[in-house]
């Protein structure tokens, strides 16, 4: 299964709940535009959900730094959350963890932004 | 271990379309070539993403999804090691000049990860020149001792 994203709006955060593979070809494609679309329209704070992604390959770590950097440049924020542990472990061999702030609880995601 | 238990059986030798069916697939294989002889879970799903990254390296980097270039794919039992073999027909690949993907100016690149994974996730990898000019790629992953 590709990845299935799923935006809420709680406040002034955008909750992008993902599930599913973001590796390359479709699955990282599909953040990509996501991430772009909800940038052109101005969210400028995003929570990425990444409870229920089962994989995420070299690709798919490439979208979500270009997601931060996407996001960032347009004066806003991108929070991970929910990372399975073998997310966690990618993110340790990457070096990405010093990049991301990373949250396990939804509530303190949100009220980071604030 | 005798040396009938060390002997090396290869268990696939094909060559395969530059296509991501073609990465799915050799992942697939090697996963369940793993669990068949007592990988643990997280050992079988580290040596099938190591070789998922080396097979998009040949079909993408290397090959660049041609219909005229395959990828040779073997794999291969010895004893209580998995090894993989993987050549593109590419230009070849210099390790060296690829940047350094855990400094500090590079952390925000979009790719180059790869082959950083790949490493940890194995017990041993080697790129060389194939005889073609294309990637010659080699990746092994052990049972525990013991196991």
């Amino acid at each position: 299964m590709s990845v299935k994203l799923t935006t809420r709006q709680i406040g002034d955060v955008t909750v992008i709940d993902a599930a599913g593979r973001i590796t390359l070809g479709e699955g990282s494609s599909t953040f990509r535009d996501s991430i772009k679309e909800l940038t052109a329209k101005g969210h400028k704070k995003v929570l990425l959900n990444l409870g229920e992604v089962s994989y995420i390959d070299s690709s798919g770590i490439g979208e979500l730094v270009s997601g931060f950097t996407t996001v960032s440049n347009a004066g806003g924020q991108l929070k991970l959350l929910k990372l399975t542990k073998r997310i966690q472990d990618l993110l340790q061999i990457t070096k990405l963890y010093t990049i991301f702030e990373v949250f396990d609880d939804e509530a303190a995601g949100l009220a980071s932004f604030n | 271990m005798s040396n009938a238990e060390n002997q090396t059986v290869v268990i696939v030798d094909q060559h395969l379309e530059s296509t991501l069916d073609s990465v799915d697939a050799s992942e697939e294989r090697v996963k369940n070539l793993a669990a068949e002889i007592g990988f643990v879970e997280d050992d079988a799903y580290q040596l099938g993403y190591a070789v998922r990254e080396a097979m998009v390296n040949a079909v993408v980097h290397g090959n660049g999804y041609s219909a005229n270039k395959l990828v040779h794919f073997v794999l291969s039992r010895c004893g209580a090691s998995i090894d993989i073999l993987i050549e593109d027909e590419g230009q070849g690949f210099v390790p060296e000049r690829q940047a350094d993907p855990l400094a500090e100016e590079n952390l925000l690149n979009q790719s180059g990860r790869g082959i950083m994974i790949i490493r940890a996730f194995v017990d041993e990898f080697s790129i060389e020149r194939a005889a073609t000019g294309g990637t010659r790629v080699f990746l092994r992953k052990s049972l525990p001792p013991g196991t």
